[in-house]
């Protein structure tokens, strides 16, 4: 480390994600010792586990999206049965949790929250965003959605009907935007660089440029 | 324990204070909504998140409730609507088809 820091001769215990942090990195770190000297996990499970969540991103989101846009058949799986749909293409979703995804069509805008913590279908897009997790978020979403959708920058029309989802229980959501006009001749890769994290939680929607 | 309601069905949330692990969030309590649909069977949470084995299953909802009956000074559309799952033991079941 370069910034100064002094390390005034302690022995130190290997490297740590986020060492640094503050009382609940400590709390966290101070349980995870507990429940590897308990022998309830071990620290491989844990290292596997962070692994396995940092390997999820908004990409297979986007790359979900965009085939959806271009196969009518897919599209009609992702939305009957979206742990099939990532697993089609190569994201394994599999476990107790079920996951949804709501179609945004011209009648109807789809926004996903979770108003009690931070549900999001991180089986498939990663972790959430931090605003996702703000009190702000999820005490406005719920309540104002289209003020909060104007602060990222989204107005949908009046005639528009915004429905809110608020993932409170066993099922994870997550929206298919819709295909934005002038995109006709695009491929998937194309396309599936329109398909942002955001529009896929509803905050926005995909631009054509 | 198999589903008890229906899509269509008009229900309301219960009023009930619990503590806990609790995913009935208080802003949908007391309130009128439809279920949308049957989610499934799930275990308890409120059992699950301290040790139990969350059995029973609960049927699962996804109740929608109309944004203006949520919210008094709600300002968006009078369509717009707000989703959520809800376990069965959390629904009073009203009436029939809405």
């Amino acid at each position: 480390m370069s910034d100064g820091h002094e390390h005034h001769g302690h022995s130190h215990e290997g490297v740590v994600s986020g060492a640094e942090g503050g009382y609940y990195a400590h709390r966290i770190r101070a349980m995870e010792a507990l429940l590897v000297e308990k022998g309830v996990v071990t620290r491989d499970e844990v290292r596997r586990q962070i692994e396995y969540m940092e390997s999820r991103t908004p990409a297979n989101g986007a790359r979900i999206g965009a085939l959806a846009w271009t196969n009518p058949e897919y599209k009609s799986l992702l939305l009957s049965d979206t742990k099939a749909a990532a697993l089609e293409m190569g994201v394994d979703a599999s476990g107790p949790v079920e996951f949804t995804t709501v179609e945004n069509t011209p009648e109807i805008h789809n926004l996903i929250v979770c108003t009690l913590c931070s549900c999001y279908p991180r089986a498939i897009l990663g972790r959430p965003p931090d605003w996702y997790k703000s009190f702000d978020y999820r005490s406005r979403a719920v309540k104002e959605p289209r003020a909060v959708m104007r602060e990222f920058g989204y107005e949908p029309p009046e005639s528009v009907r915004v429905a809110v989802h608020d993932s409170s229980a066993d099922l994870r959501y997550m929206v298919l935007p819709m295909r934005p006009p002038g995109t006709e001749g695009m491929g998937e890769e194309q396309l599936a660089a329109l398909v942002t994290r955001d529009s896929l939680v509803g905050v926005t929607v995909p631009q054509s440029e | 324990m198999s589903a008890r309601l229906a899509p269509g069905d008009r229900v309301r949330v219960r009023e009930e204070q619990k503590l806990g692990h609790v995913r009935t969030p208080d802003y949908v309590k007391g309130k009128p909504g439809v279920v949308a649909a049957r989610l499934g069977e799930f275990r308890n949470p409120e059992d699950l998140a301290y040790g139990g084995d969350g059995l029973p299953e609960k049927p699962l909802y996804k109740i929608g409730f109309a944004q203006a009956d949520l919210w008094s000074d709600y300002d968006g559309s009078p369509n717009d609507i707000l989703y959520i799952d809800i376990y069965e033991h959390w629904l009073e079941h009203v009436g029939e088809d809405a």
